[in-house]
């Protein structure tokens, strides 16, 4: 122990290391060797490993980011599908909808239109046969002061003389006419007035 | 060295620890800049250029650099700190870990690498520094997790009684105490130094028995002993790796221990 005690103290004394049991650190050796580790350490745990580590994580995140969206996208398509048959299950009901009330409305009109000319036709019938009446019953008046003027006249001419007296002459019209009314069922209420436009 | 320089006198001298020993700057004593100072402040120079050079621009789809990088840095974080340490609490080792895996990894590869050809590891120095860092912070871990005496407790393995445990504790406190320090470095010195001097023999053997030691058998055992070197270079290679991968290991698992909630 002496001898390593000596060698500590003066460092000058040849052969000691070279000689010495290898298993005694050299006290120069180990200085070395903490402050080179140190030194390397602190590079690593500064710079090294945070990068590393950084570039992990954000490989793992964009794995499962892919995997996420993927999956995503999957969730997308089968909710796409499904809208899309709703819609499609929904344009067929509307279809089938729109064709049955065609169908009903084609029904409805055909009957509505039905009523209508029927409705129409037997105006029509209604207005003629209301038409014929008047003109009946216009012809029946013309009729009976024309019938009148000429039995009249026939009587003035068979008897010779002039009724020129007109109160006299429609007079024995409306007796004549009475007289007919016996025989005919015709209204009569306006034959009394004979204007007598021939006097 | 020294066999070389004694060769031309009288016959063989096999090289021994003295080659190991290589002042390049200031004295030979104590605090001499040695030849593995140099190796290991060039390595530690070198590693932390190519770390900081292939972490500098890295991506999602890794180029072949960061492949390479990702790769060796992968296997100290998941392989043995993950492993060992457990998930919770592992990456705050890592940066450790990492460091020291690469470190001696480079320093025990320098021993075959043709300009430096020189294992920094095989001065004994070295592994104790890198041990030293170990042993404190696994000491100091373990006693900031349980006080001083919740420290010393859990030294002591559990279900043992008070009669078995009096014969266990001191062989505990001398595995935690010394032991364990003592054989992560020796274990990874010796392989280093072991295995250096064996590559010097062959290669330094085989040198006199070629040049020097006459004769055609000589010469022809010459050759086999340079062939042998070249045999132990590929097999030292896998060694200098293998402890590299042991001494991480090691370390990961002392610390895993004062850092677990159970003993």
């Amino acid at each position: 122990m002496a001898a390593v005690y000596s060698v500590l103290a003066s460092g000058d004394e040849e052969g000691f290391w070279a000689e010495a049991a290898p298993i005694i650190p050299h006290p120069g050796e180990l200085v070395f060797g903490i402050v080179a580790f140190a030194i390397l350490y602190l590079v690593v745990a500064r710079h090294v490993v945070p990068r590393l580590e950084q570039v992990l994580s954000e490989r793992t995140t964009a794995i499962e980011g892919g995997l996420e969206r993927a999956e995503q996208a999957q969730v997308q398509a089968e909710a796409a599908l499904t809208q899309y048959r709703a819609q499609l299950a929904e344009a067929r009901g509307e279809a089938s909808r729109i064709r049955q009330e065609a169908t009903e409305e084609g029904a409805a009109i055909v009957v509505e239109m039905r009523a209508r000319a029927q409705a129409e036709a037997d105006r029509i019938v209604a207005a003629a046969q209301q038409q014929i009446e008047a003109e009946h019953q216009h012809a029946l008046i013309a009729l009976r002061s024309e019938v009148g003027d000429l039995a009249t006249e026939l009587a003035s001419r068979i008897v010779g003389e002039a009724l020129a007296d007109e109160a006299r002459s429609s007079r024995v019209v409306d007796r004549f006419l009475a007289e007919l009314e016996h025989l005919e069922p015709v209204a009569a209420n306006g034959a009394g007035a004979p204007t007598g436009q021939d006097g | 060295m020294r066999a070389q320089s004694a060769a031309g006198s009288d016959g063989f001298v096999a090289p021994d620890v003295s080659d190991f020993w290589q002042p390049l700057f200031g004295t030979d004593g104590p605090f001499a800049v040695t030849r593995a100072s140099v190796v290991l402040v060039l390595s530690v120079v070198g590693i932390c250029w190519l770390l900081l050079a292939a972490t500098r621009k890295l991506s999602l789809v890794p180029g072949r650099t960061q492949l390479v990088t990702e790769s060796v840095y992968g296997l100290v974080r998941n392989s043995v700190a993950r492993d060992v340490i457990g998930s919770k609490d592992f990456l705050r080792f890592v940066p450790l870990l990492f460091s020291m895996f690469i470190l001696i990894l480079v320093n025990n590869l320098f021993g075959v690498v043709p300009p430096i050809q020189f294992p920094t590891m095989s001065r004994v120095a070295m592994p104790a520094a890198l041990t030293l860092v170990v042993f404190v912070l696994y000491h100091y871990l373990g006693i900031r997790k349980r006080g001083v005496v919740g420290y010393f407790k859990s030294l002591m393995p559990p279900g043992i009684g008070i009669g078995l445990g009096l014969l266990i504790y001191p062989l505990e406190l001398i595995t935690y105490f010394f032991t364990r320090p003592v054989t992560l470095a020796l274990r990874l010195f010796g392989n280093m130094f072991a295995g250096h001097l064996l590559l010097l023999l062959f290669i330094t053997g085989g040198e006199y028995l070629v040049f020097e030691a006459g004769g055609a058998g000589m010469m022809v055992a010459g050759g086999v002993s340079w062939f042998m070197a070249f045999v132990m270079t590929v097999f030292e290679i896998l060694v200098e790796f293998l402890q590299a991968y042991i001494f991480t290991l090691l370390a990961a698992l002392y610390l895993a221990g004062a850092v677990a909630d159970e003993h």
